[in-house]
Parts: C-alpha cells; structure tokens; sequence
C-alpha cells in the first residue's frame, strides 16, 4: 500500500539557486527555507522566499521600506507561522513550532524597536537570555536548594562574560530601560547571544548610531562570528556596513526576492537600482 | 554580587518587619505592659489582616509580577476556605485528631491544593486572553465559583464524606449546607498560625521572584515576544504564577474559613476580589512589602474608625484617596528621596568617624 503510493509520487525539479561562503559548502547550512510566504488576508506580504544560509556567514537583507525584510524574520523565528514553504532550521522542519521552540534549535534575534526587559537590570536580561543554558526548576529555586545557589552563580559569570563582548560588564547593575540607545542595542545582541544560537538575526543593528559607533558595530559583528561560529544575517538600511561585512546578499522587494549575491553584484544589479532608485526616464 | 545582596538585604527586612509586628501584637495581647493592650475588636481582627496580607501578597504575584489584572481572586479564596473546612472536619471526624496545629496545617495545605487545582483548571481558558478580556473572564469565574458552591452539599456520617450536587438530603451531619454555607465549624486557625502562613507566603513569592521562574514571568510581563524569542515557554510560566497565586490565595481562604463558625459562599463576593486589589493597588503594584503594609493598615483602618460611628467608611474612602495621591505624588516622592539620602549621608559620616 505505502509503496503504491510512493510509485505514484510525481517527482518536479525545485528551484535551488541559492550560494553560501566556500567555507561551509560541506556544513550543513543553518537555515534554508523552501518556497516561504504568508499571506495576511490576502495580502501576499512575503512570497516565495528561497534562501540558504551557511554555517558561519554573515547575511544582509536589505530592500526598501514595506518589502517584507521584518516579516522575514518574524516566519523565521516563528512570531508568524507561514502560510507557504517551509523553515529548515540547522536541518530540523520547523512546521507547527511556537518562539520558544525555535530558539531551542538555534535562532535568536533582536528587535527593530528595541524590546528589552525595561524595569530589570542589565545583567537580569542577559540572564533571562540563558533561561535554557543554565536551568534548574522552581522548586529548588523556591527553596535555595544547592543547585539553586551553583547554577545562580554560573548565570552571574556567564553573563558577565556575555557583556564583556560590549565591554558592558560594569553596568550590569544598571537599569536596561535607563540605558542610552546604542546600549540597549547592544544589550539586545548579547542577550540574544545569550541563547547560545547557531543563527543570530540583527534587525537594523545600526539605526540611530552614528558612524563612528556603526564602524564599532561592524567590527564587534565580524568578532561575534568568529568568536562563536554562528551565522548572523542582518536588516539593515547602512549599505556602508551591509556593503562592507556581508558576504551573500539577499534584495528584497514587494515580498519578493529580486536578487541574490555578493556586494559587487547586488551594487550592479539593474533590477536592484531600479527598486532603489526608480527606474530611469526613457529619453 | 552586590546586587544579590541588595536582594537579600531587602527580604529580610521585609520578613523582619513582619515578625517585629507579630512580637508586638504577642505583647499588646499578654498585657504584660500597663496600658498597652489591644481592645476586643482589634484582637478579633488579628487573623484576618494575617488572611488580607497572604490575599494582597498572592494577588500581588498575579497582577505586579505576571502582569495579569485578575478580577476573581476571592473565588480561590473561597475554594480553599471550604475544601479547609471540609477536610479540618473529616479529619476530626475520622480519626479523632485532637491536636489542633496538625489539623490546621493539614486543612491549610488541603485549601491549597484544592484552590491551586482550581487555578489550573480556570487558568486553561483565562490565560489565553490578555488585557481587559483576562480581567472580565476572571470576575466571571470568580462568581462561578461562588454559584457553583452555592449548590454543593457535603455531610459526613460515621467518618465517611457524601458530596452532592443541588440535592440537600445527605445522610449523617451536614459540614456544608448549600447556600447556608458551613456551620458550627471548630475555630481552629491561630494568630501564630496565621503569622506562620504569611511567613510562608513571603518565603514562596520573594524566593520566586529571585529565581530563573520569576526571572522568566517578569519577562513575559515585561515583553512577551521577547521572552518567546530567546525560548521563554508562556504558557507555562504564566500558569506556574496564576497556580501559585490560587494555592497561597487557597491557604488564606482555609486560615479565614477555620477562624469562623459559619462560613457562607456569599463572603467572597466580588467585593472582597477588589478589596484585596484595592491593598494590592495602594502598596505598590509588584512591590511585596507594600501590599503587606497596606492590607494590614487598611483591616485594622475601618476598626480603628469605628469612633466616627456612620463615617467611617468616608473617612475610609478620603484615607484611601490621600494615600493614593500622596504615593503618586512627585513632591512627595522628591523629598522621601532626599530625607533618605540624608539618613545613609549620617550613617556614613558615623561609620567615617568611629569617635
């Protein structure tokens, strides 16, 4: 009976055109999702998104206002659940997964708007970030069991290793919603590292700094991957820094993926200046 | 870890002005000290501010720490005060268990149990909700509950419990009649007890708070995509805060059922849900120690207002208002900041200068 119905199998060729760092050609990518989309009452607001990412690269989506890039990241992290496709997660289908499962597999994010744990300190979010790194249960956290204590005191090292990335740790007892903003990015990130991810999405990583502390961040990106192995894909409207750390590129426009490849090519692809820029008067 | 000191420093101070109350009530009551003594009326209110700190602490968890406005909190309350009652007279009944602390603990922690059920099986439905909705499904499930016990009969005939539903006639004695409530039922709760009960309380929410649960509750109230992003699981960790508040709301209900001889279900009307929000509201929304110091202040106020005879409730309500402004007030706050910046200044220059 089974084996009837695999005969009758029809078999299509799928669209594969996706690249990845010649470095982790023979790893297994850490994402790579199939035939992606999510309508919202028709609206199709992301479309046939097809995209491989390496085990340790940097990725940028970029794309004007509107095209999509935050919903991205929303159907990869599970906020939404897709209408079409499928996540690949680190080899691992996502369907039917909430948040908090897919950060088990290995994807962590931080937020446009920030979104921190505003009335807790600093070193609370990190903490709250290696929620399933360093665990015991409530019980023994009710009643000051021993592990309670040794896992405690692990949290407080680990985290302050977390935010010396940032050279963050002396404000660790500082309230994270009192923070300046580049420091609640900042913050953001380690908390996110935090989850011990194998994937790492920035969105807008840059907004609101200046190009001194963005030439900072750019530095402290490249540091984050080789220092963990993890591939970051970043949202980011700062071509200085897509354009100077990114290796695959990903253009999106109106939901849709208009091209894909490395700086030099997105800078010359016509497709991509038209989205942009608007297409040039005929004259 | 300065911080974790900080913290530790903090609930002891809390836990110490619990027990420094408690030392001064045992005083005022011994009357070893000429004209210090507590009045009649007073000492009868003993046991209920120790019910109203464990209710305003317990619904402090829900509302401050999870961030969930519940309406029904005396619908747990009233869970426990039964299933107490209940279980304080089988026990007595079945084996003849004369030691009374046994049979309290016991009682109490049955409340608990019962109400902490309850919690789950309201909290399925309600958690799902968020906001304003959260808050009208609680207040309907609180006067469920109330509805629901009105309906409920249990007796006890030789040790052996009969329960039933809408049908009074039950063989043996009753212990739980319907809508007249529980009667003739032995006054067993204690002010230790009571004292020992919000011991426990504290115990369970402040080491809570300060733990990677309450870490992750404070999240979800703080920023719930958040919290799922970095692999928080929500549901769960908004039911372990909902439970935990109906279990210890479930003890406070069996202190209160056991200090009465009758109980009816019409004491835990919505009035007594807003009531203990109204402590909750006035301490401080997430802060354990006001929610103790404003619900043993405002049981004792209408007490001590009884020499204002018919307004006493008026004053009550100005009180409540004052305090409320006074709390809320920059001016105010300004210069409690600054008298205490000018206490820790003394302290300093006392320890800088050993002379």
């Amino acid at each position: 009976m089974t084996q009837k119905r695999q005969s009758e199998t029809k078999m299509v060729p799928v669209p594969s055109h996706s690249i990845v760092p010649e470095r982790d050609v023979d790893k297994r990518p850490v994402l790579e999702t199939r035939h992606l989309g999510i309508e919202f009452g028709g609206l199709k607001a992301v479309e046939d998104f097809n995209l491989t990412i390496g085990a340790t690269e940097i990725a940028g989506l970029i794309g004007p206002n509107g095209a999509g890039k935050t919903t991205v990241f929303n159907l990869l992290t599970k906020v939404y659940q897709p209408t079409n496709g499928v996540v690949i997660l680190d080899g691992k289908d996502t369907a039917g997964m909430n948040a908090a499962q897919a950060s088990k597999l290995g994807i962590a994010r931080t937020f446009q708007n920030i979104r921190l744990f505003g009335n807790m300190t600093v070193e609370d979010n990190v903490r709250i970030g290696l929620h399933n790194q360093i665990r015991y249960n409530t019980a023994s956290g009710i009643l000051r069991l021993p592990s309670y204590w040794k896992q405690e005191k692990a949290q407080h090292q680990k985290s302050l290793e977390l935010l010396s990335i940032f050279d963050m740790q002396d404000m660790a007892d500082v309230q994270a919603g009192s923070l300046p903003y580049g420091a609640q990015r900042r913050l953001e990130i380690v908390r996110a590292l935090a989850t011990n991810p194998k994937l790492l999405l920035l969105d807008e990583p840059a907004a609101g700094m200046n190009p001194h502390e963005t030439e900072e961040l750019m530095e402290n990106i490249i540091k984050i991957r080789d220092q963990f192995q993890i591939a970051i894909m970043l949202i980011e409207h700062d071509m200085n820094l897509v354009m100077g750390i990114c290796e695959g590129i990903c253009v999106l426009n109106y939901g849709r993926i208009i091209a894909k490849g490395t700086a030099s090519e997105i800078q010359s692809n016509p497709t991509v200046i038209e989205a942009y820029l608007g297409k040039r008067k005929e004259d | 870890m300065s911080r974790a000191k900080k913290n530790f420093i903090n609930n002891l101070i809390t836990y110490g002005m619990v027990v420094v109350a408690f030392l001064i009530c045992q005083l005022a009551l011994s009357g070893s000290i000429d004209g210090f003594k507590m009045s009649r009326s007073l000492k009868g209110q003993l046991v209920p501010i120790c019910v109203y700190i464990v209710m305003a602490v317990s619904l402090n968890l829900t509302v401050g720490i999870s961030g969930e406005l519940s309406l029904g909190h005396a619908g747990f309350m009233s869970v426990g005060a039964f299933s107490g009652i209940i279980m304080s007279t089988w026990l007595a009944a079945r084996f003849n268990m004369n030691n009374e602390v046994v049979r309290l603990i016991i009682s109490l922690f049955t409340g608990g149990i019962f109400a902490g059920i309850a919690g789950v099986l309201i909290g399925i439905p309600v958690l799902r909700l968020r906001g304003d909705y959260l808050a009208i499904v609680t207040l309907a499930f609180g006067e469920i509950i109330r509805n629901v016990l009105n309906c409920l009969y249990f007796s006890i005939d030789e040790g052996r419990l009969h329960m039933s539903f809408l049908d009074p006639m039950l063989p043996g004695k009753m212990i739980y009649n319907g809508p007249a409530g529980a009667t003739g039922v032995d006054k067993i709760s204690t002010f230790g007890m009571g004292f020992a009960l919000i011991l426990f309380t504290l115990f369970v929410v402040l080491n809570l708070i300060n733990s990677r649960s309450g870490r992750a509750i404070m999240a979800i109230r703080d920023a719930r995509v958040a919290a799922e992003s970095v692999g928080i699981n929500v549901p769960k960790y908004k039911m372990m805060a909902f439970v935990i508040s109906a279990a210890l709301a479930g003890m406070a209900g069996a202190l209160y059922g056991l200090n009465i001889s009758s109980v009816t279900a019409a004491k835990f009307k919505f009035d007594t849900s807003i009531l203990v929000l109204v402590f909750v509201v006035l301490g401080g929304i997430g802060n354990i120690r006001g929610s103790v110091i404003a619900a043993a202040l405002l049981t004792v106020l209408p007490e001590v207002l009884r020499a204002f005879s018919d307004y006493r409730m008026l004053v009550y309500a100005i009180v409540l208002i004052v305090v409320m402004l006074a709390s809320n007030s920059p001016f105010i706050a300004t210069r409690i900041a600054t008298l205490k910046s000018k206490i820790i200044r003394k302290n300093q220059t006392k320890e800088g200068n050993p002379a």
